[in-house]
Formats: C-alpha cells, sequence, structure tokens
C-alpha cells in the first residue's frame, strides 16, 4: 500500500485504514514547504514523523488540521475528505492535535483548559445555560467529572485550580495532551511532546502515551526531534527532509539508512 | 441557615433587593430628586451597554466601536414605538416585533438550510441572512401590520390604561433590544471573520453610518416623527425605577449565566488564543458572533431604557465622541471584570453629569475632554490592568469546582498511571 512501509506484518496490514494522506504539496508562496507527502495509517498504530528543523514536519500537521489548505494533495480520515473543512469541524471529526510550542488558554485554569475543550460535546445550548436548566447543570457536572478524571490520569487533579500558565514546563506539556484528550478523538497528532524534556522526562512521556494509547484505543501520529523517543515507542517512522519523504520504515531500519543519517548530520557524518 | 446565608446568590439577592427598596423609598420619600434619579437612570443604562461591549471586548477579545451603534438602534426603535402608540398608531409596534419574529424564523431557516453545506462563502451567508431580513420586515409592513394592526390596538387598549401602558413598554424594549440584535447578526457575519483590528474599524464605520442616518431619518428615511437632526422630541416618559431596576438584574444575571458555562468558556477560549481554541473544536466565529449579538442586544434594551427617562433623543448623543464612553468604562473598571464595569459605570456617570455638573464652576464641561484622557493615560501608566482587574464578587466570579475525593477507576486500575509525576 502507499505510504507505508511494506514488512510491517499481515496483522496490522489488515486493520482498517484511519488517516490517508496522497500527493500533499504545500507551497508558501514560491517556497515549497511539502512536498507529495504521502502517509498511511492504521487504526491503532503509532507512527513517528522525523526529519531536521525545518523539514516541514509541522506544516503537515498544520495541512492535516486545516489551518492551511494544501496546494495540492488528498487528506481522508476514515474515507471523508478533510481539505476545505475548517479547522473546528475536523477537530469534532476524531483528530485532536497539541502544539509544538504550547498553546494553553494561559490565563484560565487548568480544569477550564480541559472543559473549554469538551464543549463540542456539552449538550446543552443557550438557553439552558441562561435560565440554569436541569440539562444544564447535569451536563456540567458530568463534564467536570471526566475532566477531572483526565487529569487524574496526567497528575493534574491537585493544580486543578491553579491558572494554566503558571505550571511548570513539564506540566503544561502534559495540559496540551490532556486538553486534546478531551475533544475525545481517535487520532491523535503529537507535535514535538517531548520538546525541552530531559531524558527522564522523555522516558515518563514515553510511558504516558503508550497508556492513553491503550486506555483512549488511539492512532497516534507524532512529529518529533528526540531520537530517544521516537526510537522508542513509534511502530514506524517517516523521515522528511525539505518537505519530501527521504526514507520510511520501522526504527532499526530508518537508524541505519544512510540518506537519514545524512539528513541529520551532513554529508561529513558519512565518510 | 448559615450554610444557607453564606450562598452567594442568597447574599446578592438580599443586597439587589435591598438597593431596589431604599431608591425606592427614597424617591417615594422625594429625597431623590428627578435630576438625580436620571442620573442613576443614566448609569444604569450606559452600564448595561458597557457590560455588553465587556461581553465583545473584555471577554470575547473583539475590540468592537460599534457598541453606541446599537445603542441608539434600541433607543430609536423602541422610542418610535411608544412614541406612534400614544398617537394612536401602532404600526411601529406591530412591525417590529413581527419583523423581528418573521426575521428570525427566515433567519433560522437559511442557517439551518447552510448548515447542509461545508466551506460556505461569508459573502453568501450575510446575503441569504440579510435577504431573510428584509424579507421579514417586508412582510410584517406589507401584511402583518394591515391585517391586525388596529385589532390589536383595540385588544391592548381595552386593558385597563396602566396595564397597557405597561405591555406597550415591555414590547418596546423587547422590540429595541431584538432589533439591535438582529442588526449586529448581520454585521457580524461578514466582520467577524476578519481580525481584530479590521473588526474594530468596520464597527467604527458602523457606527459612523448610524449616526448619519440618523441625521437624516426625515429625509433619507422615512421616518418624520425623528425629526432628523432637530431630534425627537415627544417621546413619553415612561422608564421608573423598577423597569431601570429589573432590566439591569436581568442583564447582570444573562451574563453572568452566560459566562459560567461552556459557552462562556468558549468565549474566553477565544480571547486567549483563537487558533488554539479552533483546535480544539471549538467554533470561534458562531462564538465570536454570539457574543458580539449578546453584548449588542444589551445595548439596544439600555437604548430603550434611556429614551424613555429622557424623553428626547439627539442624533449627536449617539455620535463618534461619546460613543468611546463605554470602551473608557471597561478600560478603567478592568477588561474582563463584571464587577469593575458595573462600578465604574456608575461612577462615571454620577461623577461627570452628577457631580460635576453640578458643583463646579461654569464652563468646567468643556474641561471635561481635556481631563478624560489625561485621568485614561494616567490609568494607563500606573493600573493598565483597570481598577478592578479581572476581580469578580462572589456571585459574579467563575466557580472553582472541588477537586475530587476518592481516587478515579483509572487510578484503581493502574496505579502507577497517577504517580507518574513532572
Amino acid at each position: 500500500m502507499k505510504g507505508r512501509p511494506e514488512n510491517l506484518g499481515p496483522e496490522v496490514e489488515a486493520r482498517p485504514v484511519i488517516l490517508e494522506i496522497e500527493g500533499l504539496t504545500h507551497y508558501f508562496d514560491s517556497l515549497r514547504a511539502v512536498h507529495d507527502f504521502s502517509v498511511t495509517i492504521k487504526e491503532g498504530e503509532l507512527v513517528g514523523l522525523i526529519g531536521p528543523n525545518g523539514a516541514g514536519k509541522t506544516t503537515v500537521f498544520n495541512l492535516i488540521t486545516g489551518v492551511y489548505r494544501p496546494t495540492a494533495g488528498s487528506i481522508r480520515y476514515e474515507g471523508a475528505p478533510l481539505i476545505g473543512l475548517p479547522s473546528h469541524e475536523i477537530i469534532q471529526m476524531g483528530i485532536a492535535r497539541t502544539f509544538q510550542n504550547i498553546r494553553l488558554f494561559a490565563n484560565l485554569t487548568v480544569l477550564d483548559n480541559v472543559l473549554i475543550a469538551y464543549h463540542p460535546h456539552s449538550g446543552y445550548g443557550l438557553t439552558d445555560a441562561i435560565f440554569r436548566s436541569r440539562r444544564f447543570r447535569e451536563r456540567e457536572r458530568v463534564m467536570i467529572e471526566q475532566s477531572q478524571e483526565l487529569l487524574e490520569i496526567f497528575g493534574l487533579a491537585d493544580r486543578q485550580n491553579d491558572v494554566a500558565g503558571g505550571l511548570p514546563y513539564g506540566l503544561q506539556r502534559r495540559l496540551e495532551i490532556a486538553r486534546a484528550l478531551a475533544t475525545q478523538p481517535r487520532l491523535l497528532l503529537l507535535d514535538e511532546p517531548a520538546a525541552g524534556m530531559n531524558p527522564q522526562e522523555i522516558d515518563q512521556l514515553m510511558e504516558l502515551i503508550r497508556f492513553i494509547r491503550d486506555r483512549f484505543q488511539l492512532t497516534i501520529f507524532l512529529v518529533e526531534h528526540r531520537m530517544r523517543l521516537v526510537m522508542n515507542i513509534c511502530e514506524w517512522i517517516t523521515v522528511m527532509d525539505f518537505g519530501e519523504i527521504i526514507a520510511r520504515g520501522k526504527p532499526e531500519e530508518v537508524r541505519s539508512n544512510p540518506q537519514v543519517i545524512e539528513a541529520y548530520l551532513g554529508r561529513q557524518a558519512i565518510r | 441557615m448559615r450554610q444557607f446565608l453564606r450562598n452567594t446568590n442568597v447574599t446578592f439577592l438580599a443586597g439587589a433587593g435591598l438597593v431596589f427598596i431604599i431608591v425606592q423609598a427614597l424617591i417615594n420619600l422625594g429625597i431623590l430628586n428627578p435630576y438625580w434619579q436620571g442620573v442613576i437612570f443614566w448609569g444604569a443604562a450606559i452600564t448595561m451597554v458597557s457590560l455588553g461591549l465587556n461581553l465583545i471586548y473584555g471577554f470575547n477579545g473583539q475590540f468592537s466601536l460599534g457598541q453606541y451603534g446599537f445603542y441608539a438602534i434600541g433607543a430609536y426603535a423602541s422610542a418610535d414605538i411608544t412614541y406612534r402608540w400614544v398617537r394612536n398608531d401602532p404600526s411601529a409596534l406591530v412591525v417590529v416585533i413581527f419583523g423581528s419574529i418573521l426575521a428570525l424564523i427566515f433567519m433560522l431557516g437559511v442557517n439551518a438550510f447552510l448548515r447542509r453545506f461545508y466551506g460556505v462563502f461569508t459573502p453568501t451567508k450575510f446575503l441569504l441572512n440579510f435577504l431573510a431580513a428584509v424579507l421579514g420586515f417586508f412582510l410584517a409592513v406589507r401584511f402583518v401590520n394591515p391585517a391586525i394592526g388596529q385589532s390589536l390596538y383595540q385588544a391592548l387598549n381595552g386593558l385597563p390604561s396602566g396595564i397597557s401602558q405597561q405591555i406597550v413598554f415591555f414590547l418596546a424594549l423587547v422590540g429595541g433590544a431584538t432589533l439591535a440584535g438582529i442588526v449586529s447578526y448581520l454585521l457580524g457575519i461578514p466582520v467577524l471573520e476578519l481580525g481584530s483590528d479590521y473588526f474594530g474599524i468596520a464597527t467604527l464605520g458602523f457606527t459612523i453610518i448610524v449616526k448619519v442616518l440618523l441625521d437624516n431619518t426625515d429625509t433619507i428615511l422615512p421616518f418624520p416623527e425623528m425629526k432628523g437632526a432637530r431630534g425627537m422630541v415627544g417621546i413619553p416618559k415612561w422608564t421608573t425605577w423598577p423597569w431601570v431596576f429589573f432590566s439591569f438584574i436581568a442583564v447582570v444575571l444573562v451574563m453572568r449565566n452566560l459566562l459560567h458555562s461552556s459557552t462562556g468558556r468558549a468565549i474566553l477560549s477565544v480571547r486567549e488564543d483563537e487558533r488554539a481554541a479552533e483546535l480544539m473544536g471549538i467554533d470561534t466565529t458562531s462564538q465570536k458572533i454570539m457574543a458580539f449579538v449578546v453584548g449588542s442586544v444589551f445595548a439596544g434594551l439600555a437604548g430603550g431604557i434611556r429614551a424613555h427617562d429622557l424623553a428626547f433623543l439627539h442624533p449627536t448623543t449617539f455620535g463618534f465622541l461619546p460613543s468611546f464612553n463605554p470602551l473608557i468604562i471597561i478600560v478603567f473598571g478592568g477588561l474582563g471584570s463584571m464587577t469593575g464595569t458595573i462600578i465604574t459605570g456608575f461612577f462615571w456617570i454620577f461623577l461627570l453629569e452628577g457631580v460635576l455638573r453640578l458643583y463646579l464652576p461654569e464652563g468646567f464641561e468643556t474641561w471635561r475632554f481635556v481631563i478624560y484622557p489625561i485621568v485614561l493615560l494616567l490609568m494607563m501608566l500606573l493600573r493598565p490592568q483597570g481598577l478592578m482587574g479581572r476581580y469578580e464578587i462572589a456571585f459574579l466570579r467563575r466557580p472553582l469546582p472541588p477537586p475530587k475525593k476518592e481516587p478515579s477507576l483509572a487510578q484503581k486500575l493502574i496505579p502507577e498511571a497517577g504517580e507518574v509525576k513532572a
């Protein structure tokens, strides 16, 4: 199948496709950010997207979530085309993402940050809110309970009423993932979740990612810089450089691929 | 019992009831003369306008200069309804009320239809909504008014005069507010899709358009009774303290309940980070339109209250310079603080129209426009977050849910998950 390594085994190949990107190309004016990018992800996979700075990794995420409209190519989520949809509709279909540079609602509380992501599922309208109907109280209680449960999983339960911007960096990263999960996704896009973390924190993060994948039955597509994370948890990896895919395969294959080494370390390193 | 008294809702309602009774008693005893009564009414009206703007700018982050335009629409529309009514002409009442209802129904229909497509071009959406609104009011003028106008008039006039007056005044206030809401919705569709700066400029343009139209109501618009730039006289003076008080409380309660709901959180998220909100599945454009419409409805309601207190409307009241008053008030009180807006709104009118006008030497009024900017400048230098920052009294504060006690299911099943600490 296009956009996948060949050797992942029949068990994985038998699963349904969740995300199918074909021939994705995007130009910023005349600058080619992404060129002919194709990836097919099956349900329950944990796929990595790596590449040097400026390779176009985050642009791919922005294209999937409708921040930009691609110049060419197609993106399908569970068979439905995504191109041209506004971002919020794409998210409501079951795709969630985090941001490379943390984008929490910094002046709001930790709990509010998560509750906001529940808004499309709030299940009550303006009149319920204004007249404080029974449905409002009921739904509000359920939303708060669910959010608190999420915060507990991420070890943020005791900080729920703190201002999100005041959290330590590591907790802010986690809150981002918690908030993304509150949108109730089936596909989670993580944009450099380990940025700025030390090796020990990365180990914890890996454990957390594996855990949420099993608990929420997620498919995870992650962009990452840190080899420690990518090589350990991803089932297979796509490597980008200058907007193009230069390699794809299982972690150990990618690691020894000379083209990848060249992209990361420069031509000198190979000699 | 103690728990009951500590309940903020009880405290607030008791406090509000006390204020109501005290002011009513002062009016009845003749201690509060009509001038100071007017100052209080005016303060309430300007505070309602400012609360609406705070919802739009302070809570939703959309810089708007259009608030006085909606204040003017509410004032003139409701004044026209009662003006004509007391002159035995129910047409304005019928057209505004039934036209609004029809327009709302048609607009709902249009939007339900448009929801079936995705990626609808904004001008298309605007045009269809605009046509729906125009059709609604056209039908009201052409068919509804001739059909039921006279019988409605007779039916209402059959009631005791005090009651029919209250009903008509209520409908006039609702009509003015609804009209302001409809206009703001139509303006909001194309304009709120723009970024915040463009939105500010477009709404400023809107205020100017409204002012120019009001200047020419008798020439280019078919409303000779509004008398254009000469000012509209002969509006019945129906605003009383209960009307002011209950409108004000309604505005405060609606705004509070709205802000303390999921929609309110979505409104705040747009202010915090619009892109992130959009990528959390929130339809930011419709949140912005919603906050804009609700804020404008508040302004329209305040306009009706003010018009029937002053009994005289003049386009300069809604001109360029005064239109900055609500902005100054919310910046002073604190963007994103209802408490701050309420305090500053009343204080502003109390000080400028009450104390300074009465007790300072003649000619001071001119100096006011030198003093405002200086005070504002000092405020920005010394306390940029405003008087109250984002402080709220307990009743208006967003409730912080208590932390959960028992360990969650997840923690019980996978104990190590809870232990992952940074």
